[in-house]
């Protein structure tokens, strides 16, 4: 594994941290996604949007591998994060998945203590040397998780008595307390109420700081909100993917049109 | 909802008339249908609890019996002569004198009995010592045995009497009923009665029968638990430790590792009919692979526990199933995202979760294990009358031995019915055993269980 990214790193340009070439993704007999090809960039928040069964969240599921637990499901073509296949015989999913933290879209934290759902993943991982390092990171994570004032007086509670937001923020703590290079989030508001949806979108929006933030949304003005670039699927296409504000104003394609105007979907 | 079928499809829906107060007649109709069915409902729970209770008072009804023995209390001198002519308290010597030797020393007590209370009778000392049981000389040369140095003195003691005299206490034996038997007649069971009216022949709590060993077909009043429920206990220590790491070993493998195919497929297909196996299939394969084929010592707690395991293992990998598949995937997902293995996802979040079902399964499983009666009947674990409590854990799984339902069946088929009331004794015992392993199996799953 590469050393993980340093909290204050400052690179402004931006580089392609995942590229996707020639992606199919097959379950069973339903061919879900076809010939995908997508440049995502570091230190960005993209955005995948479309109708239900457009194959967003299978694709964002290629990106770490979670795929693999599905026996019925194939993928082929190229997924390169850093330049490094990821689908190469020689990468252990698990490895990978320590690098790309992903966010689900019903809050799933462990039936354990607040502390222990953030600390689980550096402890697998030997983030940390002794306790009081350990404590240092979960602190860490729980801020920019933006929930450490919510929670930091009650650490030994149960992270399922939180609410659906605080839970959602707590699975977002513990997503980044691992230190990951990119962030994978499947509809990670698609369950809260809009003021725990704000709270998150403007989490997302500063982890974009640190992370290559891949976000899968049904809500267009989410995507438009959070998202400096949007990718459009239909039926297992990209149709367009391009800068937020273009694809939202000027849509080159027409099903792209038709979808952000409310004609399909 | 729109594939309900919608009734006068096509005719337009008629407005409703009537006030809300009043019940229309489909209403009313489907009220019924609802208030009949909640009847159902109830009386077959009453049914099944009127059964429960029958059963409850039956079993203790006719069992509790056997928790009482009557018991004489009477003094016996010891004497030197008889005991350890030799006078010098060897015990090598006093073990040559067998129990025809203390036979004389229980008549004279008898004899003295009877002067003391004066009761005028024509019965013959041996006649009056046969009130007694026939292992009561055998409890009294044990006791000189452990006591030595009571020799020559005159001391107290409980003799076992006979089951026909414990019977006509527990008024199971009547004067009636008696016509024809050999072993007690009328002018002994006078003496019976003067005895009891006197106070030293009564009833008391048998502990022998909760502790001792089974006795032969003369002295049902002797037969005792403790030694069978040694061999059941020795079993479901086999069964526990065989049985719970290998099925849940195994329902892990097949549940979350295993790829779904046609081979796992079939695996499956076959555990759950192994669960449907009549248990006595269990048994004669157990005689041919463990007895025949691996010539494992026969009627051994070692066997029986290897059978009942096979019997166990897919009770256990079914439950142990059932609970893993009730784990919600978000949390494996919620592991694997944070990039944890399968292992560490299944033993860090999964297993944690399904540990309260797969306890059940497994206490369930080792009930049914211990009330199974077929299989032991053809290892050999049934009819064994084993006489000594084993005194390693090596011989106790290795010797030959019985288990409590295999007990309890030999007195059930036994013809005495004294041995009858010891059965209804022995099942009370065993459900005793039975609840309270279910009781552990609620209190585990309520501690156990996920507290938020």
């Amino acid at each position: 594994m590469k050393d993980a990214v340093s909290w204050e790193n400052d690179v402004t340009t931006n580089t392609v941290k995942i590229a996707a070439r020639d992606v199919q993704v097959h379950y069973g007999d339903t061919h879900a996604i076809k010939d995908v090809n997508v440049d995502i960039e570091d230190k960005t928040v993209t955005a995948f949007i479309g109708p239900s069964g457009c194959g967003k969240s299978t694709f964002l599921r290629c990106i770490n591998r979670m795929n693999d637990t599905i026996d019925v499901c194939r993928v082929t073509g190229d997924i390169r994060i850093d330049g490094e296949d990821i689908y190469d015989r020689k990468v252990d999913p698990v490895q990978l998945r320590a690098k790309v933290g992903m966010v689900f879209q019903k809050p799933n934290p462990f039936p354990k203590s607040i502390y222990d759902n953030v600390a689980y993943g550096p402890r697998i991982h030997g983030l940390a040397r002794n306790k009081a390092d350990l404590d240092d990171i979960v602190e860490r994570a729980l801020k920019r998780g933006a929930i450490w004032d919510e929670v930091k007086d009650r650490l030994q509670a149960p992270g399922t008595g939180l609410s659906g937001g605080q839970q959602q923020r707590l699975c977002i703590a513990r997503a980044v307390a691992t230190e990951p290079e990119v962030l994978l989030m499947d509809e990670p508001c698609s369950a809260l109420d809009p003021i725990a949806t704000a709270q998150v979108e403007e989490l997302i929006d500063e982890l974009r700081q640190n992370y290559s933030v891949v976000i899968v949304t049904h809500s267009m003005q989410q995507a438009a909100r959070v998202s400096q670039r949007t990718a459009f699927f239909h039926l297992g296409n990209l149709v367009e993917f391009g800068d937020t504000d273009k694809i939202f104003t000027a849509p080159e394609d027409p099903r792209t049109e038709s979808y952000i105007t409310g004609r399909i979907g | 909802m729109t594939d309900m079928p919608i009734e006068n499809a096509g005719a337009a829906p008629a407005p409703r008339k009537g006030s809300l107060l009043e019940q229309d007649a489909r209403t009313r109709k489907r009220n019924r249908a609802e208030a009949r069915f909640k009847a159902y409902g109830i009386l077959a729970i009453a049914m099944g609890l009127l059964m429960l209770v029958i059963l409850l008072t039956t079993i203790v009804g006719r069992g509790t019996g056997a928790f009482q023995q009557t018991f004489l209390t009477v003094e016996v001198e010891l004497l030197e002569e008889k005991l350890d002519k030799k006078g010098n308290r060897d015990l090598a010597d006093i073990k040559k004198v067998s129990t025809f030797g203390y036979a004389p020393l229980m008549r004279a007590a008898l004899e003295a009995k009877v002067a003391e209370i004066g009761f005028e009778t024509d019965l013959k000392s041996k006649e009056m010592a046969a009130l007694l049981s026939k292992s009561a000389a055998a409890d009294l040369r044990n006791f000189v045995l452990e006591n030595p140095d009571m020799i020559g003195e005159t001391v107290e003691f409980k003799f076992l009497a006979q089951s026909r005299v414990d019977g006509y206490l527990k008024e199971r034996v009547t004067r009636a009923s008696i016509a024809n038997d050999k072993n007690i007649s009328a002018a002994q069971l006078d003496l019976v009665d003067a005895l009891v009216a006197e106070g030293s022949l009564q009833k008391q709590f048998n502990l022998a029968f909760i502790t001792g060993a089974d006795a032969s077909d003369q002295r049902p009043e002797a037969a005792g638990m403790g030694v069978s429920m040694i061999g059941s206990l020795f079993m479901m220590l086999v069964v526990l430790v065989l049985a719970l790491p290998i099925g849940v070993a195994a329902s892990i493998y097949l549940e979350e590792f295993a790829p779904k195919n046609w081979i796992t497929d079939i695996i499956e297909v076959n555990i759950a009919n192994l669960a449907a196996v009549p248990s006595i299939v269990f048994g004669i394969l157990g005689l041919a692979v463990f007895i025949n084929y691996m010539h494992l010592p026969n009627s051994a707690p070692l066997v029986g526990g290897l059978v009942l395991t096979l019997m166990t293992l897919p009770t256990i990998i079914i439950s142990t199933r059932a609970s893993l598949k009730a784990v919600p995937p978000s949390i494996r997902d919620a592991a694997l995202g944070v990039g944890a293995s399968k292992m560490q996802s299944v033993f860090h979040h999964v297993l944690p979760l399904a540990a309260p079902g797969i306890l059940t399964g497994t206490i369930i499983g080792l009930a049914q294990a211990l009330g199974e009666t077929a299989p032991l009947l053809l290892i050999g674990m049934v009819g064994f009358i084993a006489s000594n409590a084993p005194e390693t854990i090596g011989e106790g799984l290795m010797s030959p031995n019985s288990a409590m339902p295999a007990q309890i069946y030999e007195w059930a088929k036994r013809a005495d019915p004294a041995f009858y009331e010891r059965a209804w004794g022995g099942i009370i015992i065993l459900l005793v055993f039975l609840i309270t392993m279910n009781a552990i199996a609620v209190m585990l799953r309520r501690r156990f269980e996920r507290r938020w």
